[in-house]
């Protein structure tokens, strides 16, 4: 019996999947259904389920964000009505997604290719690359959500200092304390608006509205000072990219 | 073309009627200096052909071309070289009329003053030429300019109106599916209010105003659809006194902007969300406030100052010339959005 959890912030959308898997119902078990991404990780802890159906827009955190925050994360079948980026990350990585409104066929050729790519080889790991395409889209240049210990936190870009590389993680630091996101630098460099952020050294990136002064130091080198009072260096190549960020 | 055809047609006839009385004129001249009117007369006329010719050489080389501010030096010289081309034609052809040595020493004597007139009057058929057709570059401008304003207004107003969510549209048809399978009736309802609403975006003029309880039934139409979606979580407070009823607003303005307020509070919040739409009447304006929560802590950067907002103060800003028709506040956890349309 796999463990299933419909996450759709539409009580009619749940509605659609719960009718459709009823045929399923000797092979499948619907443990719950959620209203939003909060609800979600919750239920995704407290259940380990192995299939998820997952709607893209929901309230407060996206799908995206929410499968971001979920480690192990179990297999998904995205729904959604319309989201462009959602829908190229999902093509370009080929993850069995539903467009609402969907058939029954359709839905029935998701569930099938799921139950039989299962009964051969265990689940695989959540698709990296879909993640990091589907934070190509704009709505998610603004926001940054990071998990400490149980709770959520949305960090709003404008609210970041800087961020630093820290082993497999990236340290955001904002006035509230720093967060670790399991990302890397150049995935941040991408995504940050590059009008207000910078990548001044291999394990930095600052906020360049919170520069206050830029000193030399030793050869060659340069380090940022924010109105925190921190100190950031600057390499040779950070300090070229910083000029042309502040136009100078 | 027609215009300009004419407009041509005039300027010859002037340029006709002046030369004739540039040679009146010159003949009454030479007539009071004491020659005969028939060698005046003929003085008159021999004179007014190059100048006429030369004034109408100018006038035609500036309606084709008019010269860049750094070249008017050539125009001058171009008037110098026409003046003197002249006079110098007049003292060849009139001694050809044999009007005898009183008259020719005359004609030798006059010849600088000659020039000078020739050379006035060249330069200000030049002067009258440059400015008309250079008004008439303008005027052309102006109107080619105004033509392309009104096109892009009007795309851009229908693009503002056309702002229906493709995500409304699918989602309002998956909940219709999931309604057939068991509630029938109420599928078939939603699917009527969704054409009504749809047929509503449709066929309205921007430029005629509707009277506000049209508009307030068009609302409901779209509110309706939204409940349907959301379930319990969307609820909506309409408060709007009677007098607001009759009063005028573009068509399509309300829908924008609830659904605006609908997004950022159901998307900004988990819990349930009520939008609270309010019509009153100010000093002769309607001024409609629409209400919603949001989360200060999170809200992305965007509120406020995003599309929803944009649009609907350009929408304004087309129609009304006006920037201040639209305020928003935020406080605590409410964010306010307040539009006054102007009353004729």
């Amino acid at each position: 019996m796999k463990r299933v959890l419909i996450i759709d912030d539409e009580p009619l959308a749940r509605m659609v999947v719960q009718e459709y898997l009823q045929p399923f119902n000797t092979e499948v078990q619907v443990m719950q259904e959620c209203g939003d991404g909060f609800e979600g990780i919750k239920a995704i802890m407290q259940h380990q389920p192995d299939l998820i159906f997952l709607d893209v827009q929901m309230p407060k955190i996206n799908g995206f964000e929410m499968l971001e925050l979920v480690d192990p994360a179990p297999q998904v079948i995205f729904t959604t009505a319309f989201d462009e980026y959602a829908i190229k990350a999902f093509e370009t990585h080929a993850v069995d997604y539903l467009l609402k409104p969907f058939s029954r066929e359709r839905f029935n050729k998701a569930v099938e290719k799921y139950l039989s790519q299962n009964a051969v080889k265990p689940a695989a790991k959540p698709n990296e690359a879909l993640l990091e395409t589907a934070a190509q889209s704009p709505a998610q240049h603004e926001r940054i959500v990071v998990k400490t210990g149980t709770k959520v936190k949305i960090i709003p870009v404008q609210d970041i200092e800087y961020l630093a590389a820290d082993d497999d993680y990236v340290s955001i630091y904002t006035p509230e304390g720093s967060f670790l996101k399991n990302k890397t630098m150049s995935f941040f460099e991408q995504t940050l608006d590059a009008r207000h952020f910078a990548r001044v050294h291999r394990s930095y990136i600052v906020s360049v509205a919170q520069i206050t002064r830029i000193d030399p130091f030793e050869k060659d080198a340069h380090v940022a000072i924010l109105k925190s009072g921190t100190r950031i260096p600057v390499s040779k190549a950070g300090y070229v990219k910083l000029k042309q960020v502040l136009g100078i | 073309m027609a215009i300009t055809t004419t407009l041509s047609g005039k300027l010859s006839m002037a340029l006709a009627i002046g030369g004739l009385a540039w040679t009146a004129l010159q003949t009454y001249i030479i007539h009071s200096f004491g020659f005969g009117w028939y060698t005046a007369a003929i003085d008159g006329i021999v004179s007014a052909i190059p100048l006429a010719a030369s004034c109408w050489l100018i006038d035609n080389n500036l309606r084709y071309y008019q010269p860049g501010k750094g070249s008017y030096i050539n125009l001058l010289i171009w008037c110098v070289v026409l003046a003197g081309v002249s006079t110098l034609s007049v003292r060849w052809a009139l001694p050809m009329f044999k009007l005898g040595q009183p008259y020719f020493d005359f004609l030798k004597q006059s010849l600088t003053i000659r020039l000078f007139t020739s050379f006035l009057a060249i330069g200000w058929m030049a002067m009258i030429s440059l400015i008309w057709y250079v008004q008439q570059d303008q005027k052309e401008n102006e109107k080619r300019k105004a033509e392309a304003e009104q096109l892009a207004r009007d795309a851009e107003l229908y693009n503002l109106r056309q702002q229906l969510q493709p995500h409304f549209l699918f989602n309002s048809l998956n909940s219709i599916n999931a309604l057939i399978g068991f509630k029938p009736d109420e599928a078939r309802k939603m699917i009527h209010q969704l054409s009504d609403f749809l047929r509503g975006t449709l066929k309205k003029d921007d430029q005629k105003q509707i009277n506000f309880s049209e508009e307030l039934q068009h609302l409901n139409l779209y509110l309706e659809i939204e409940k349907v979606r959301f379930g319990h979580r969307l609820q909506t407070e309409i408060s709007c006194v009677d007098k607001c009823k009759d009063a005028m607003l573009p068509p399509l303005l309300l829908q924008p902007i609830v659904e605006n307020a609908i997004k950022f509070g159901l998307y900004d919040t988990t819990g349930d969300v009520t939008i609270s739409i309010r019509a009153e009447i100010e000093d002769n304006y309607l001024v409609i406030m629409v209400q919603n929560p949001y989360d200060p802590q999170t809200a992305r950067a965007q509120h406020g100052t995003g599309f929803g907002v944009r649009g609907i103060q350009r929408r304004l800003y087309l129609l009304f010339a006006r920037n201040d028709l639209v305020e928003t506040y935020q406080n605590d956890d409410i964010f306010t959005i307040m539009i006054k349309i102007p009353q004729a």
